[in-house]
C-alpha cells in the first residue's frame, strides 16, 4: 500500500513535470537576437522596424527579437564597436556597406556564406549590392537598406525653362546645359539654382558617380589603393567645380546634404542629386511634378551603390546566429524586401523581390521607383577601403577645398592620394 | 586623535574613490596607452615607446586642430568675459523689468548645448536661415556660413560667447551685488568719474571673479565641441576641426586609439600649463579679501 502511494505521488509528480515541461523549456529556448539600427533617411523608419519586429516575433515566438535605434550611421558603428569591445554588443547591427574593410580587419563580424543554403540564399540578391561586403572571397554583408544617387527634377522649372519635362539630360553636356537654362536670377540674385550636388558629409559618394560616368575607378578590388590621380577621377572633380565656377548654374563652395531635398521641394534647385532613400520623402512632400531619372552618362552612365548591410557579430552564441539567420533570411524575403522598399524608399535589393504584386503595384502607380532598380546595371560598388573612415575624411576633406576654390582639382586630389598612401601603407604588407 | 583620523579618512573615502575611478586612473591609463600601439583584430599592442608622440607630427589635421583651438580659444575667452561683465552691470543697475532682462541672459545657459547647436544650425542656414534672410533685407546674396572655411570658425566663435556669456554674467552679478554701496558714495564725493570708478575700484575688486571666469573659459574652449558635432563635424576642410574633436575622430571613427591617447596627453599637457600660467600671473594681481 505505502509502495503504491509512493509510485502514485511520483509519477503524478512526473506527469505535472511533463505537463509543465513545455512550457517552461520554451522560456528557456527562447533565443534572444538583438541588433542595432541607424536612421538616415525621412519618415517614420523606427515606427516601420518596431512593425517588423513584432511581426516577425509573431511568426517565430522561440526567438526574442529586439531592435534598438542608435542614431546616425555613424552613431550606430561607434555604438554597436564598443558594445561589442566591452562584451556587451549585439548581435547584429545595420552599418554602411562600406565598414566591411574595418569590421574585417578588426576581427568583430562573422561570414554569411558558410552552408550551400546560405550560399544559395546571398545569390539572389542584386551584384551590385554584394559588391561591397565581399571581401577574401567570403561575403560578411547582407543587403538591406541600400540606396543609390538619382537625379530628380522639377518638371515645372523644366517646362518654364522651355525644356521637355519628360526628357532628363542624358549626358554631362546636356546637364550642364539644362542647368544654365534653369537658373533664375532677379538682377544679382539666384532665386532657383538649375543643380545642387550636395557636397557635405558624402561628397565622396556624389563624386564617385561622377568618376564612374567618366569611366575610371576610385579604388583597388582589394582595398589597399586608391587612383584619385587619375584622369577620370580629375575631370570628374573638374566637372563638378566647372558647374559652380564656369557654368554659373551650381550654387558656390559646398552644398548641405541635409538642406538639398528641402531647397529641392521648395523650388529653390530645379535639379538635385540625391539618394534614393529620399523618394518618400519627396514623393509626400512635393507640391509640383517631379522626375526621377538616371544620372546622366559622360563616357557611360554609372552610380555607386549605398546604404547599409546586414553584419553579424562574432560575440553571438551558436544558438544567436542560427535565429540571427533565420531573422535575416526572412526579413529579406521577397515580399519583405518589397514592402520595406515601398515603406521608405530604399532600392528592394533583389530581383524576386521586383516579382511581387506589392511592388508590381507600387511600380505602376509610381514609375520613377523602378529609374533606381534600373540604374542598378551601370552602378558601381561604393567607395570602401581599409580604414575606411579615415580614407574618407582625408578625401573629403581635400573636395571641400577644391570645391571651396581653395585648391585646384588636380593639387586637391594629389594631396588626397598622398594621405590615403600614407594611411594604406601598412595594409598593403600583407 | 586615532579616531578623529579614522573618522575623517571614512568622510573622504567615498569623494577619494570617485575622484581616483573617473579622474586620476583614467589619465593615468591614458599615459600608458598612449606609449602602446594600437590592438586591432588578431594583432596585439605592442610597447613602442615615444613613437605614437613622434607620429603626431605627421598628422597635418591635428597641427590644424591646435591653431583653429588657438585662435578659439583667443577670440571666445575676452570677448565672452567683456560681454558678460557688461551684461552684469547693465542688470546690476535700476531699471524696469530687470528680472526679465536678467532671466533672457541667462536663458543660453540653461539650454542644452545640442539643442543650441541645433537652433544655431537653423539661423546660419544660406538662404532661408535667420541671418541670411537679415541680411537679404539689404539686398545682400546668400551666404554659406557654416560650409565656407573662412566663416565657419568664427561662427562656431559666436555661438560659444552667445551659449557662454550668460553663465559668467551670474558670477559677475553676485561679486557686483556683494560689493558695498559705500564705496561708490565715497567715489561720488571725490568726484570720480563713472570710469575712473569702474577702473580703479569695480574692476579690481572684481578680479577673483575674473580669474574663476578666466579658467572656466579656457577650459571651455578646449571642452565644448558640442556644437561642432553637430553643426559641422570639423568641416569644411577641417576648418572647425577643434583640437578635442580631432580626438574624438581618431579614437571613436578611426578607432586609433593609440594615437587618441597620445594626443589627450598632449591636451591634458596644455590645460596644465594654462591653468599653471593662470594662477601664477592673473593669482598674483587677483585681490582677495
Amino acid at each position: 500500500m505505502q509502495m503504491t502511494r509512493r509510485v502514485l505521488l511520483a509519477s503524478t509528480a512526473t506527469g505535472a513535470a511533463t505537463l509543465a515541461m513545455p512550457t517552461i523549456s520554451r522560456a528557456a529556448d527562447q533565443t534572444s537576437v538583438e541588433f542595432y539600427f541607424p536612421v538616415a533617411i525621412g519618415g517614420p523608419v523606427t515606427k516601420i522596424m518596431d512593425g517588423i519586429v513584432a511581426d516577425f516575433t509573431k511568426e517565430n515566438p522561440d526567438i526574442a527579437l529586439k531592435a534598438v535605434y542608435a542614431g546616425s550611421y555613424n552613431d550606430t558603428l561607434t555604438k554597436a564597436v564598443t558594445a561589442t569591445k566591452s562584451g556587451q554588443g549585439p548581435q547584429l547591427a545595420v552599418l554602411l556597406s562600406t565598414d566591411a574593410y574595418s569590421l574585417v580587419d578588426d576581427d568583430l563580424v562573422l561570414p554569411f556564406d558558410n552552408t550551400a543554403e546560405d550560399k544559395a540564399w546571398l545569390g539572389g540578391f542584386f551584384p551590385a549590392f554584394m559588391a561591397n561586403g565581399q571581401i577574401n572571397d567570403r561575403v560578411w554583408g547582407v543587403p538591406f537598406q541600400r540606396s543609390t544617387i538619382v537625379l530628380y527634377y522639377n518638371k515645372d522649372a523644366f517646362k518654364e525653362a522651355g525644356l521637355d519635362p519628360e526628357k532628363a539630360p542624358a549626358t554631362w553636356e546636356e546637364h550642364a546645359a539644362f542647368a544654365e537654362k534653369l537658373t533664375k536670377r532677379e538682377g544679382d540674385r539666384v532665386t532657383r539654382w538649375g543643380i545642387q550636388i550636395p557636397g557635405s558629409g558624402f561628397s565622396y559618394w556624389l563624386l564617385q558617380a561622377m568618376v564612374a560616368e567618366a569611366g575610371g575607378t576610385m579604388m583597388s578590388d582589394n582595398g589597399t589603393k586608391v587612383h584619385f590621380t587619375d584622369p577620370a577621377m580629375v575631370s570628374a572633380l573638374q566637372y563638378w567645380v566647372d558647374l559652380s565656377a564656369k557654368h554659373h548654374a551650381h550654387p558656390p563652395g559646398i552644398v548641405d546634404w541635409g538642406t538639398t531635398p528641402r531647397d529641392f521641394l521648395e523650388g529653390r534647385a530645379a535639379m538635385i542629386w540625391h539618394t534614393t532613400g529620399n523618394l518618400t520623402n519627396i514623393k509626400t512632400n512635393a507640391k509640383f511634378p517631379f522626375g526621377v531619372a538616371m544620372l546622366p552618362a559622360n563616357k557611360r552612365r554609372g552610380s555607386p551603390t549605398g546604404g547599409g548591410n546586414f553584419y553579424m557579430f562574432k560575440s553571438a552564441s551558436p544558438a544567436q546566429r542560427t535565429a540571427s539567420l533565420r531573422f535575416l533570411k526572412w526579413v529579406t524575403s521577397p515580399e519583405r524586401a518589397a514592402a520595406w522598399g515601398v515603406a521608405t524608399g530604399y532600392v528592394a535589393t533583389r530581383p524576386d523581390a521586383w516579382a511581387t504584386q506589392t511592388m508590381k503595384d507600387y511600380v505602376a502607380g509610381f514609375p520613377a521607383a523602378a529609374v533606381a532598380r534600373d540604374q542598378l546595371a551601370f552602378a558601381v560598388p561604393e567607395f570602401s577601403t581599409h580604414d575606411n573612415q579615415r580614407v574618407t575624411q582625408a578625401l573629403d576633406d581635400q573636395l571641400d577645398a577644391a570645391m571651396l576654390g581653395k585648391k585646384t582639382p588636380e593639387a586637391a586630389l594629389a594631396e588626397a592620394q598622398a594621405a590615403a598612401e600614407r594611411i594604406l601603407k601598412p595594409f598593403r604588407r600583407g | 586623535m586615532q579616531r578623529q583620523t579614522a573618522a575623517a579618512t571614512a568622510l573622504i573615502l567615498p569623494a577619494f574613490l570617485m575622484l581616483l575611478a573617473f579622474t586620476h586612473w583614467p589619465a593615468v591609463a591614458t599615459l600608458i596607452d598612449s606609449l602602446y600601439s594600437t590592438p586591432r583584430g588578431s594583432r596585439p599592442a605592442v610597447f613602442v615607446g615615444a613613437e605614437n608622440y613622434s607620429d603626431l607630427l605627421d598628422d597635418p589635421v591635428l597641427f590644424k586642430a591646435l591653431a583653429n583651438n588657438f585662435w578659439y580659444a583667443l577670440v571666445t575667452i575676452p570677448a565672452s568675459v567683456a560681454l558678460s561683465l557688461l551684461m552684469a552691470i547693465s542688470v546690476n543697475a535700476q531699471l524696469p523689468g530687470r528680472a526679465l532682462v536678467r532671466m533672457a541672459y541667462f536663458t543660453p545657459t540653461i539650454l542644452p548645448m545640442i539643442a543650441v547647436a541645433n537652433i544655431w544650425l537653423f539661423f546660419f542656414t544660406p538662404d532661408y536661415g535667420l541671418f541670411d534672410q537679415f541680411v537679404g533685407l539689404f539686398g545682400l546674396g546668400r551666404h554659406n556660413w557654416l560650409n565656407d572655411s573662412d566663416t565657419a570658425l568664427p561662427a562656431m566663435m559666436v555661438v560659444a560667447v552667445w551659449k557662454e556669456s550668460g553663465f559668467f554674467m551670474i558670477f559677475y552679478l553676485a561679486a557686483l551685488q556683494s560689493m558695498p554701496p559705500d564705496l561708490a558714495e565715497v567715489g561720488r564725493l571725490e568726484g570720480a568719474s563713472r570710469w575712473m570708478f569702474f577702473r580703479r575700484v569695480t574692476w579690481p575688486l572684481l578680479m577673483p571673479t575674473t580669474l574663476f571666469v578666466v579658467v572656466n573659459a579656457v577650459i571651455n574652449a578646449f571642452r565644448t565641441i558640442d556644437h561642432v558635432v553637430v553643426m559641422t563635424r570639423g568641416g569644411p576642410d577641417n576648418a572647425t576641426a577643434l583640437l578635442l574633436y580631432h580626438i574624438y575622430d581618431v579614437g571613436f571613427r578611426f578607432w586609433d586609439t593609440a594615437q587618441a591617447a597620445t594626443m589627450t596627453v598632449l591636451l591634458v599637457a596644455i590645460l596644465a600649463a594654462l591653468a599653471f600660467v593662470q594662477f601664477v600671473v592673473l593669482g598674483r594681481k587677483a585681490h582677495y579679501r
